[in-house]
């Protein structure tokens, strides 16, 4: 039975049932009621066709980030450093703003020019941690961590440094970038349809990669049982840097997203750790690209509903964080459990 | 058998859109009805329990709603480290939904937002604490007809702060804990100073003997990583010397560790800001607090967006002069606290009249830090040249800008 439909399904509720049950308690034993937090959220987030633009507004760079995972996870590798390779593809981005500020240049082909060169900036910095591991033997966890920080420092050197504002050192950014140089966005709302087309777009493309070409085969090869994979001939290191290399230059349009959709500037914070949430939903679909959008979109949606609780219940907005995180921990958990069942039985 | 797992998503999605068509109200908002309170929104930049600058503008909501029967809606924590992926003019969209009709945006940080809401939503009224926007004299004006500027002259407080500073300091040398580095945060510390310098000497000592020391952390309070830690900072400060620290950052952490160093025998102390009762932080080390009362200012200008005499304005309001701590009148004041001495203290209160009667520290010969002259023998410095001013003064030690 456990092996069943039916079977798996009942645990996968049973997962979902225990994270609200235990975020509830959280909720109960800060005196707020369950029940009218989750109403406000939902309301928060799908409330309004301006609050799902809202939505949609976060959906698409963290639907996009965990598309590129779902390559690196294929191969095998956690790509921690994906939320460098993000603040790589925005400073990418802003640099090429900047250099046609005063230019005659089409804005839309400076924004297209943007784009691309924040793909090129991520997957560079994506390019150093697959290179660190497969020639200097450092994994990719540590490396990715580090180069984090990296871009961090280099971002805050680049807002205080030389593009800082005029008179100004502060880390609440560069100068706005001149109105011409955003993504047109849809009547009054703040989502860009073609950010959100990009996101749609490459989460296809990373599907149809995995699941119908020789290419992506190969990548899974290298990620199952790298050994096997050399000795039926896959050369495998130029596999795992060339699922670094797609992982960095959907990050890195992500980043450059952030600019040209959301942010028009450089900020510390410009990947809004969507890199991190985006690990989180590549686990939680299971590494499968055709469940990466509904899961992104459900997680896009607590964060946004999210900002109604401290706005009408004086809660921590964080709490949507705890909800995705638990979610994960049940799921895997219950996971484990079922299969010992099966085993056993 | 892997896809299973994602029909917990699959769920949990269904279950949102069910949820959603059955168990929320309308979007529409049914017009303000005249006997309804009036709804307003404030957005700060740090949380509202910050015993600082956030507090201080809390605190002015709570007094509003009290004086006006108003409601407030607020959302504190408004950054980007501690909101990301969120934009300060979409989460006062959020207020407004909420049926907020005018919304407070309380930090410099939120300027640009601010302007961009207020030009996207005209029917909307919108505060824009220390900004300069809709200062027709001011470097940056854009007539904005829903737009007001609101700001205290703390440049009087932090003269006090400053005074404070100098005459319980028994080395002589004085350190502040800057922000960022920007026109306000320049004159604010130069207030500071020229305040130490005037009781320095008032004091009988030599002003030329007097240091002061401003290090910048980077932003108004502590980000992990991205800023200076400002506690690390104070400690520099202590143990180098500085036995008196003014805080000009949103939170008076530099008490903490003046209290922490005074517990180990040092005798140090400190200055907080922005909010009244900052002091109750570190009372024993807590030489007085310099802080911004926007009651009174946001009563007054909440009221006539209530009843239609709304006016865009920039509003640069000061203190009290009858009596600077009169919480219904005056938009700066300063409190005295436990640790500044009694003889300290008469000569502070000699200085704030002697401000009340008209003495400004804002007058020549004033030089820039680089030594160029920047008032002229006698010459009083205008709104504009205090507001707007270029760097630290001569005499100061610190950055003036960024490098």
């Amino acid at each position: 039975m456990l092996k069943t439909k039916a079977g798996r399904f009942i645990f996968q509720l049973a997962a979902f049932l225990l994270a609200m049950g235990f975020v509830s308690l959280i909720l109960l034993a800060t005196g707020a009621s369950p029940l009218e937090a989750y109403k406000n959220m939902l309301a928060g987030s799908v409330g309004s066709m301006r609050k799902f633009a809202e939505v949609l507004v976060s959906f698409v760079p963290l639907l996009l980030v965990t598309a590129g995972l779902l390559i690196t996870f294929s191969a095998g590798l956690w790509n921690i450093g994906v939320e460098g390779q993000i603040v790589l593809g925005a400073i990418g981005s802003v640099w090429v703003l900047r250099q046609f500020v005063d230019s005659a240049m089409p804005p839309a082909m400076v924004i297209l020019l943007s784009i691309l060169s924040g793909m090129v900036f991520g997957a560079v910095w994506a390019s150093l941690a697959g290179m660190l591991k497969t020639f200097g033997g450092v994994n990719e966890i540590f490396g990715g961590l580090g180069l984090n920080f990296v871009s961090t420092a280099l971002t805050l050197y680049l807002i205080f440094g030389p593009w800082k504002r005029e008179g100004v050192a502060s880390m609440s950014g560069t100068e706005p970038l001149p109105d011409v140089f955003s993504l047109p966005q849809i009547s009054d709302l703040r989502i860009s349809p073609y950010a959100l087309a990009m996101a749609l777009v490459a989460v296809a493309i990373v599907y149809f990669i995995l699941q119908g070409t020789y290419f992506g085969l190969k990548i899974k090869a290298v990620g199952r049982n790298i050994r096997a994979a050399y000795l039926l001939g896959i050369p495998t290191w130029q596999y795992s840097l060339y699922s670094f290399l797609i992982c960095g230059a959907l990050a890195g349009v992500a980043g450059a997203l952030q600019v040209t959709a959301v942010y028009h500037r450089l900020i510390p914070s410009i990947s809004s750790g969507y890199g991190y949430l985006g690990l989180m939903v590549a686990m939680l679909v299971n590494y499968q690209a055709v469940w990466a959008a509904p899961v992104a979109l459900f997680f896009a949606a607590l964060n946004i509903g999210s900002i109604q609780l401290p706005i009408l219940m004086k809660l921590d907005s964080s709490l949507s964080g705890v909800l995705q995180g638990v979610l994960v921990l049940f799921v895997l958990l219950t996971e484990g459990v079922r299969q010992r069942f099966v085993k056993k039985a | 058998m892997r896809t299973i797992f994602a029909r917990l998503a699959t769920m949990a999605l269904a279950l949102v859109f069910v949820l959603s068509a059955c168990g929320t109200q309308p979007a529409t908002e049914a017009p303000a009805v005249s006997d309804e309170p009036f709804v307003f929104g404030m957005l700060l930049v740090g949380p509202y329990n910050d015993n600082g600058w956030s507090q201080a503008h809390y605190e002015a909501g709570k007094y509003v709603e009290e004086k006006l029967g108003a409601t407030m809606l607020y959302l504190d924590k408004v950054n980007p480290a501690d909101r990301p992926g969120t934009t300060p003019d979409q989460l006062a969209e959020e207020l407004v939904a909420q049926g907020a009709k005018l919304v407070i945006f309380n930090s410099d940080d939120m300027k640009d937002a601010s302007t961009a809401f207020a030009k996207a939503n005209p029917e909307v009224f919108v505060i824009m604490a220390s900004g300069d926007q809709v200062w027709k004299d001011g470097k940056s004006y854009e007539e904005t007809p829903n737009l007001t500027n609101i700001m205290g002259r703390m440049e009087y407080g932090k003269m006090m702060a400053g005074c404070a500073a100098a005459l319980a300091s028994e080395t002589g040398k004085i350190g502040y804990l800057g922000p960022l580095i920007n026109d306000e945060t320049r004159r604010l510390a130069a207030s500071a100073y020229l305040g130490a310098k005037y009781c320095y000497e008032k004091a009988g000592n030599d002003p030329a003997d007097l240091e002061f020391k401003v290090t910048w952390i980077g932003f108004w309070f502590n980000i992990p990583g991205v800023t200076l830690d400002p506690v690390q900072v104070s400690n520099d400060f202590y143990t180098t010397d500085y036995d008196v620290v003014i805080s000009g950052i949103d939170n008076p952490v530099n008490l903490g560790e003046a209290a922490k160093l005074k517990a180990e025998g040092k005798n140090v102390s400190g200055v907080a800001y922005d909010y009244v009762a900052a002091c109750a932080a570190a009372p024993d080390v807590c030489l007085g607090v310099p802080y911004f009362n926007w009651g009174p200012e946001y009563a007054k200008a909440i009221s006539s967006a209530r009843d239609g005499s709304w006016t865009s304005q920039f509003i640069w309001a000061g203190p009290d002069w009858a009596d600077i701590n009169n919480m219904d009148t005056s938009s700066v004041g300063f409190e005295k606290g436990p640790a500044l001495a009694d003889d300290d203290a008469a000569m502070l209160d000699e200085f704030i009249a002697e401000l009340a009667g008209g003495l400004n520290l804002w007058t020549g010969p004033i030089n820039l830090q680089d030594g160029s002259a920047y008032l002229a023998d006698g010459e009083v410095a205008t709104d504009q040249q205090i507001w707007y001013l270029p760097q630290l003064l001569e005499g100061m030690e610190g950055l003036s800008a960024a490098e």
